[in-house]
């Protein structure tokens, strides 16, 4: 199985009054094709700003990529133009967002905003593309597409919003769609809903999605490889089955033990991390979790620990995590 | 001992229309609820948006006026009381908001917004208003001398452990959490829980706990209540309602959460459409639209809520009120 996604070290920074703010500070992985790839982590530890540096979405003159190389299909994405990328945006590489009352435009008809993708991605007639929004609004399971086309957002509730922005994310039939917390905003039963059609069009259509969610819960359902993400870098990377079995970070321990029902159902008191996440604009040196982490010494502090394979498949950034014989 | 009894609860919201604008119709968001929390206990109350869960909780203490039914605390009927008389049942009854961004006054230093009850009901003053928010400071894990600040210098988790403050100043013996803990993240929810379920044990308080999210409500629930349109449609004790549910959308909606656990795969009864509107509620048991089993009385007459011991269900086809069979 080929990578269709490769991100290797990328670095992200936003330049504000306060000084350098390191989103994103050395982020490496691989989304295989027709797989999902889940992160995780708190607000701010830099996993939305991941993707939109991916899809060079970041706001020009204060958001920038600093480093690292984002290879899409085997070329990177930093090479390509503006014209360019704009072909790839919304056509080979589609995003859907958190916030589905504010995703779309309130004064254009559903059916208009579906159609304009696919109007200027694929150059088909205005009545091909309103045939082809039909269609998309059928395939996301929205009933009497026919009429539902001309509604407008405000007719529409919170779940088919978001099954809309998925309908317009999918219309030009991406290769990879990367999902920002697609059902946070959204009740559970809706959320059920959305999380099984996304699955199910993955499998017809055969994307890659990254699936991006605070939700252990969505990413052990969902994800076909699971990474943890705290303060721009990642922590720990690894197939659920197994992150979910023998979690290694601190970190990522510290986040299981934090929801109920995760490793101890029975615990009457959660486990919680102290402190908050440190700002980005001062990052502490050395492994960026030592001040919140219990077994932290005085090495932790000194350089900051690369991620190692401490079984196969198993990645982990911590000096306190010992290397198995296996991957050694 | 029942702390807080609410008989047949309900809160219409009117709505306006037309060139005179005159009523044109009812947001039934509470339609009908009794139920009991016990003095000490944790009362979760789950619910998908616009159920009524959170009109509900304001009406408990009067925020919002009930349109009818009674409200029992301390054995005393609240919704008869005047306007005095209510703002002295309020030091026995708080509420903690869901956003903290919102629900803190940013104008207001933070020692004054925790020791504004205490002034106004007259209890501390000067030195010893200062000593006893000094004190509740420390309770709820601030420092000392983040007295004199502003909200704008608290990060949410802060934010929320000052309205937990604020709540407890007047020694509060009933507690209101509305979605106190859902605008947090997970490793700050988890501190915020622990503080709430520490505060308990110290001061003896009762919660009346409002959450979507269903893992929270399990983990600090004595008992939980389910609602769906602004009904009470199944109570029990929080292990029974997680592991023997009767109501089908009790079930469906535990189903719906999403599991931290990869190798199992469970079982997801995936509910169909949305929530109806509650201005025109569907007839009958106001679940049987998305129903799977969903008979012909189901459509026509409304299930009252039927106990069996501690647990309860409205509902023709399954639990202790059941009067037909599935099919």
């Amino acid at each position: 199985m080929s990578a269709l996604l490769q991100i290797k070290e990328l670095r992200t920074s936003f330049f504000t009054s306060d000084g350098e703010v390191r989103a994103v500070d050395g982020v490496t992985f691989d989304i295989e094709e027709g797989k999902t790839m889940g992160l995780v982590g708190e607000s701010g530890c830099g996993k939305s700003v991941t993707a939109l540096s991916v899809m060079q979405l970041l706001s020009k003159g204060v958001g920038k990529v600093v480093g690292g190389e984002v290879i899409y299909r085997g070329k990177d994405l930093a090479e390509y133009s503006d014209a360019e990328m704009r072909d790839i945006r919304g056509n080979e590489i589609s995003m859907i967002f958190q916030e589905p009352m504010t995703s779309l435009n309130p004064v254009f008809s559903i059916g208009d905003q579906i159609a304009e993708s696919v109007r200027l991605h694929q150059g088909v007639s205005k009545k091909e593309a309103r045939a082809r929004a039909v269609e998309m609004l059928h395939l996301v399971k929205i009933a009497e597409p026919q009429k539902r086309v001309s509604d407008f957002p405000h007719q529409l509730s919170g779940g088919m919003r978001q099954r809309v922005m998925i309908a317009m994310a999918l219309s030009c039939n991406p290769s990879l769609l990367m999902a920002d917390e697609p059902t946070t905003a959204l009740d559970v039963t809706i959320q059920a809903q959305i999380l099984e059609l996304i699955k199910e069009l993955q499998e017809e259509l055969g994307m890659s999605v990254l699936l991006i969610t605070h939700d252990l819960g969505v990413v052990a359902e969902q994800a076909d490889e699971v990474a943890v993400m705290y303060a721009g870098k990642i922590v720990e990377r690894a197939k659920p089955e197994i992150i979910f079995a023998r979690p290694s970070h601190p970190y990522t321990i510290g986040l299981m033990n934090s929801v109920p029902g995760v490793i101890d159902k029975s615990a009457k008191r959660l486990q919680a991390i102290p402190g908050i996440v440190p700002s980005p604009l001062h990052w502490p040196s050395g492994c960026r979790f030592r001040d919140r982490c219990s077994q932290a010494e005085e090495q932790c502090g000194q350089s900051q620990p690369d991620l190692i394979e401490i079984e196969p498949g198993h990645w982990v950034s911590c000096l306190k995590v010992p290397v198995s014989a296996a991957a050694a | 001992m029942a702390l807080l009894e609410i008989k047949n609860l309900v809160k219409h919201f009117p709505i306006s229309g037309g060139f005179f604008g005159r009523k044109t119709g009812d947001v039934k968001a509470v339609d009908g609820v009794s139920l009991s929390v016990e003095d000490g206990e944790t009362l979760g109350l789950v619910g998908e948006s616009g159920c009524g869960k959170s009109t509900l909780g304001r009406c408990l203490l009067r925020l919002i006026e009930p349109t009818s039914g009674d409200i029992i605390f301390e054995n005393q009927n609240i919704t008869e009381m005047n306007f005095d008389h209510m703002r002295e049942m309020r030091r026995k009854m708080q509420i903690i908001f869901q956003d903290p961004y919102a629900s803190l006054n940013p104008r207001m230093r933070v020692g004054e917004i925790i020791g504004e009850g205490l002034q106004i009901h007259g209890i501390a003053d000067g030195a010893e208003l200062k000593d006893r928010v000094m004190a509740l400071l420390a309770k709820v894990g601030l420092r000392e001398e983040q007295y004199g600040r502003y909200p704008h210098e608290f990060s949410g988790g802060q934010r929320q452990r000052i309205g937990v403050a604020r709540a407890l100043a007047l020694n509060a013996k009933f507690i209101v959490a509305d979605e106190a803990v859902s605008a947090l993240d997970v490793s700050i929810q988890a501190q915020i829980l622990n503080l709430l379920q520490d505060l308990q044990e110290e001061y003896d308080l009762t919660y009346f706990f409002i959450s979507h999210d269903l893992r929270v409500v399990e983990h600090v629930s004595d008992r939980v209540a389910v609602m769906y349109l602004g009904k009470i449609v199944e109570i029990a004790p929080a292990d029974q309602i997680y592991t023997d549910g009767q109501h089908p959308y009790t079930r469906a909606l535990l189903s719906a959460a999403p599991v931290p656990d990869p190798t199992r795969k469970a079982e997801r009864i995936v509910l169909q459409g949305d929530v109806p509107s509650p201005i025109n509620p569907p007839s009958g048991c106001s679940f049987h639209p998305r129903c799977a089993f969903a008979q012909k009385i189901c459509s026509e007459e409304e299930p009252p809520l039927v106990m069996d011991g501690d647990h309860g269900a409205a509902c023709h086809v399954f639990g202790p009120g059941a009067t037909v069979k599935p099919n």
